[in-house]
């Protein structure tokens, strides 16, 4: 399946990449090679083989509901960019 | 120090023939003498090991030592160091500084092993060659125009070269295996859920694994021991007894069922790497183990279904990477969007935003059947496969890679001849089954492991065959500077 | 043209677990920003979630409330997109293995009818931050607090016709999950929240209309409102031959509007699939049973109950069983006094009237069912009159204190002196000759409507304390002598 350039662009708004026109010509040639092996599966038959996210097959295990933690606001806030008021800061956000 | 086993500089420290605080002095004036050449490491963390150091000499002194009080060893830059930067040798983190410690790390920190450092490695783990690193590629001190490998080339490197004893790593396709393979490593890939994720940047989380990098098998079983046991901080730990995983290093292997897959023997193989790997086979069927062919018949769908999963759940798992709490952010965002798309754009290198768009891409809307779940079929399928072929036989030999390291630069441009390179080790990823690289032989002067792989929760096993072959074998005590072996080609580059 | 309206809600009940669906940080409203949060809630490299096992125990105590299915397989799917409050850049929830499958909730229209709403899924995700948009440098400051607090979130089929039916529905929903204990419930926290999705057709047509989403909405009042301005932009679009376009929109309250949400106006694509992190979440039979027995008493068989065992009419034991607040103050109520129909009365007659002038919702009310209990007493012993009880109920409301204080305070004990009331009574006959003898030339039959006179000259004259029965008889008896 090969890839166009407006495809590329699509793509990098979802995953909030900022690509240059060259970029998303380098892109789109090596995802859409990419694409093309990732094909091959179409190949193999896989009617009723079910799909495998975890390979022990293994089901949750359950946390009991207890609060293990202190208030440890100033260690992270004092490693993020941009902070004022023990508050992230992010430009204006409007609803 | 250089070349010292850890098993060495264990005795060495409980004979008291010098104080762990010497030692981690030595090694990292070492590193700062001779890594420049290789690049093997992002950072040192010199202060807080030499604190770690002099607890590890208290703790010698009054009796109270484990096996690895007082050992340095280094980290990959994935593991979360507490108060020391962890980069994931991207610029995204090149100032983040975790205020947490991996459980890895912890666990090692228990056992009283010092952190002098924190090794390079392809950015965030995505890469074969370590070329994709934001600090500078790797070079293999066996031979400096050619590859580590990837994505744990730097603690491959670093241990080649003798700067430390023991690294951690991280396999999500074969970052242990295929870096130990090419700089003349024992490095095990644990069973998936034998070691805790906690605390080590995500790159695909079904797949990430994290296990040692040694010199020798015995190693690598001493470093294991530390560092697996269940935590009930992640979910996909398993919750099984942790066993003493040198507690078999001495079984003999009589009566040992080794299955040679046709499909690690296929046209792809290098013919001197398949007979270095003959060759090994020959010697531990001479340790009483019987050669059985086997077949494993979807291993070469598992490039693309590899391909499709790690992407997929890396695009998610990098997302949190905003610029908002940590990390990398860029100047003077316009907007919401501009700080995320600069952040993402300036902080991230080339194959990292590739892999994030191909998993983004997997995953949205009209492909997400044809892609994920579809890869996901047929991750059962060669789980499946192994099953069957780990039913008639006790492990299974090949090849951990089909040549031996490349050259530098050889790969970058084509990023599927790249990924090609990973055939014969994202299978075990993909069914989660524990597996090894053992030095095995050199071609042209750049080494080759032997692949062996095994049943769930097996490491025991794979890390006595690997240890009772390491007793008939010198191929693991070979260093890049030893005599018998030729430090190729320097006359090409270095 | 005549409209249909059809309304589906989307209801987000924030489960009162101690701490947050995937980690160990505290869960709770009200703490300095970022001060509840842990590397999982913040997204920290390496952080992993576990799952909280009282949020499962919740979410399967709603799907046996309602009688719904139970799911023994669900799955955590993670939902990608971007926004400073999901500091993940992906909000972890159930996709297509959802822990509470089809189900129903009957609720009580206002012809007091019963309609049954169905209910599609119910399912566990993990809510976002806050966003403040309060000037921070001309930035919005970012509070993760309630990053990964439990949600409940349960999705209704658009079986809603009107935004009373939305209420109702909201309202029994509320009444479910605070009784069974899963939810605090409180709105204006926004324990509770809904998005309603909204559209039109024309009477008759069967295909839907085009939806709006309203997001957000934290009252019973604002669903109402938001729906009912939402419907008059959709009747006055398509009457003006526009077309409805399907976007999120967000209810001004202050305005009294809805108006399209900036932050969702781009084509998402969320990438829905299982979080590798979490594994399937598998339970039993045996574990869903005992979740089942150990249930309280539902608002469906509160209201069988208050029917069955105290007399009420259908109507008062549904009107009172709708709140499980309510519900328990009206019982607390009927503890002390001993008399369920007057206490329903009181609950759903006065007591509701001062609720709804005063804007204040039951748990608010300053007099307590002690009082009102006692002040039913009062009436029950012929200490005062229902006018009396009334004006006592009023200054319990305004101004507390206790019941037989004032009574005693305001002179409000009913005069049952039936010497003092005979005085009364003769001084109004006396100062009355035309009414008497109008009375007198009356027929019989009549003669009962024109007491009403006496009645109210006797009663002004006693200032209202007169025992009315009391004052009555004597009437009857002493004017019937003179004719």
């Amino acid at each position: 399946m090969a890839l166009e350039n407006a495809d590329i662009e699509k793509i990098a708004v979802l995953a909030r990449l900022q690509v240059t026109p060259s970029e998303t010509n380098d892109y789109a040639n090596s995802i859409s090679s990419i694409l093309s092996l990732m094909d091959q599966m179409q190949l193999v038959n896989t009617d009723g083989v079910e799909p495998l996210s975890n390979p022990h097959d293994a089901t949750q295990r359950l946390r009991k509901d207890e609060v293990t933690c202190d208030n440890q606001r100033e260690a992270f806030i004092a490693i993020a960019p941009a902070t004022e008021d023990g508050l992230y800061l992010v430009p204006k956000v409007i609803d | 120090m250089t070349h010292k086993t850890l098993v060495q500089i264990a005795k060495d420290l409980a004979a008291g023939k010098y104080s762990s605080r010497e030692i981690t002095q030595d090694i990292i004036a070492d590193i700062k003498a001779r890594d420049a050449v290789y690049n093997s490491f992002i950072s040192l963390s010199e202060d807080l090991a030499l604190g770690q150091a002099d607890a590890a000499d208290a703790r010698i002194k009054v009796g109270n030592a484990d096996i690895l009080t007082g050992v340095p060893f280094a980290h990959k830059d994935l593991f979360c160091t507490q108060g020391h930067t962890t980069t994931a040798a991207s610029k995204m983190l090149a100032n983040f500084v975790p205020p947490y410690e991996s459980t890895v790390g912890q666990r090692l920190l228990s056992a009283g092993a010092v952190c002098v450092g924190k090794t390079n490695m392809d950015e965030f783990a995505m890469g074969s060659s370590n070329e994709s690193s934001f600090f500078g590629a790797v070079k293999n001190p066996w031979d400096l125009n050619a590859v580590p490998g990837g994505s744990s080339g730097g603690s491959a490197a670093a241990v080649a070269a003798g700067l430390v004893p023991a690294a951690t790593g991280t396999d999500t396709g074969g970052s242990i295996r295929q870096p130990a393979s090419f700089c003349n490593l024992t490095g095990i890939k644990p069973t998936y859920g034998r070691v805790s994720r906690f605390g080590i940047i995500a790159y695909a989380s079904s797949l990430d694994q994290a296990g040692p990098m040694c010199q020798t098998a015995e190693d690598a079983a001493i470093m294991l021991n530390a560092m697996a046991g269940f935590d009930e901080q992640d979910s996909t730990s398993v919750q099984q007894e942790t066993p003493d995983f040198t507690a078999e290093l001495n079984l003999p292997l009589h009566g040992l069922k080794v299955g040679l897959p046709k499909e690690f023997f296929g046209p792809g193989l290098n013919p001197q790497v398949a007979e270095c790997i003959m060759a090994a086979v020959k010697e531990i069927e001479k340790l009483g183990a019987q050669i059985i062919d086997i077949s494993l018949p979807n291993l070469e769908l598992s490039i693309p279904a590899y391909y499709v999963i790690a992407p997929s759940e890396a695009s998610s798992n990098l997302s949190r990477f905003d610029g908002v709490r940590y990390g990398y952010r860029c100047d003077k965002p316009e907007n919401l969007m501009d700080l995320y798309c600069r952040t993402r754009a300036e902080g991230f290198g080339t194959e990292v935003k590739r892999r994030i768009m191909v998993g983004t891409y997997a995953l949205s809307e009209g492909y997400y059947d044809a892609y994920y779940v579809k890869a996901q079929r047929i991750r059962r399928l060669i789980k499946d496969d192994f099953a069957r072929a780990l039913s008639q036989v006790d492990v299974i030999m090949g090849p951990v890679a089909p040549t031996p390291a490349f050259d530098l630069g050889s790969n970058t441009k084509d990023p599927v001849a790249m990924y090609l390179e990973d055939i014969y080790t994202l299978s075990a990823n993909m069914a989660g089954i524990p597996a090894m690289s053992a030095p095995a032989g050199f071609v042209n002067g750049r080494p080759v492991g032997l692949h062996i792989m095994g049943n769930y929760f097996a490491e025991a096993k794979l890390l006595n065959i690997a240890h009772q072959y390491q007793q008939v074998t010198d191929w693991h005590l070979q260093t890049p500077t030893s005599n018998n072996v030729p430090v190729s080609n320097q006359e090409k580059g270095a | 043209m005549s409209w249909e309206i059809v309304i589906g809600l989307e209801i987000h009940v924030q489960l009162a677990t101690k701490s947050k669906l995937f980690s160990g940080a505290k869960a709770g409203f009200g703490a300095a920003p970022n001060t509840q949060t842990t590397l999982v809630d913040l997204g920290m490299p390496g952080a992993l979630p576990v799952f909280n096992q009282e949020a499962l125990r919740m979410a399967v105590a709603f799907g046996t409330a309602i009688d719904a299915e139970v799911c023994k397989h669900s799955v955590f799917a993670r939902k990608n997109y971007f926004y400073p409050d999901s500091p993940k850049g992906y909000q972890t929830s159930q996709m297509d293995h959802p822990i509470v499958g089809l189900g129903h909730l009957d609720i009580q229209l206002e012809d007091r009818s019963i309609k049954r709403i169905g209910v599609t899924r119910a399912h566990l995700e993990e809510d976002a931050g806050k966003s403040l948009h309060e000037d921070y440098d001309g930035m919005t400051g970012i509070d993760l607090n309630r990053s990964s607090t439990p949600l409940l979130e349960i999705v209704s089929e658009p079986d809603m016709r009107n935004a009373k039916e939305a209420v109702a529905y909201m309202r029994k929903m509320h009444a479910i999950v605070t009784t069974i204990g899963i939810s605090d419930g409180n709105m204006a926290e926004g324990s509770m929240r809904c998005d309603a999705n909204v559209s039109i057709r024309p009477k008759g047509q069967e295909k839907l209309g085009t939806r709006a989403e309203l997001k957000n909405i934290n009252s019973f009042k604002f669903i109402e409102r938001a729906i009912n301005v939402e419907v008059e932009r959709q009747i006055d679009i398509l009457e003006d031959g526009g077309k409805i376009v399907q976007e999120t929109r967000l209810y001004d309250s202050d305005k009294n509007e809805t108006r399209p949400m900036r932050s969702k106006e781009e084509a998402n694509d969320y990438r829905y699939f299982p979080c590798p992190d979490l594994l399937p979440v598998e339970i039993d039979d045996a574990y869903i049973d005992a979740i089942r027995q150990s249930l309280p008493e539902l608002p469906d068989q509160r209201s069988a109950r208050f029917v069955s065992q105290l007399g009420l009419s259908e109507y008062d034991a549904s009107v009172l069983s709708a709140s499980r607040t309510l519900a328990d103050y009206f019982e607390a109520v009927v503890l002390v006094c001993n008399d369920a129909k007057l206490s329903a009365n009181w609950v759903t007659g006065e007591l509701s009237k001062y609720m709804n002038q005063h804007n204040v919702e039951i748990d608010q009310v300053p007099v307590t069912a002690v009082h009102l209990g006692q002040l039913i007493n009062r009436i029950m012993d012929d200490t005062i009159n229902s006018k009396g009880a009334k004006a006592v109920f009023d200054e319990l409301w305004n101004q507390a204190g206790e019941v037989d204080a004032i009574i005693e305070a305001n002179g409000l004990k009913q005069v049952s002196d039936i010497g003092a009331i005979e005085a009364m009574v003769d001084d109004v006959i006396a100062s009355s000759p035309k009414q008497v003898q109008q009375y007198a030339d009356a027929e019989v039959e009549k003669r009962g409507k024109m007491l009403g006179f006496f009645m109210g000259q006797v009663m002004k004259a006693s200032k209202g304390s007169a025992n009315p029965g009391q004052v009555n008889g004597l009437l009857k008896k002493k004017l019937d002598l003179l004719c």
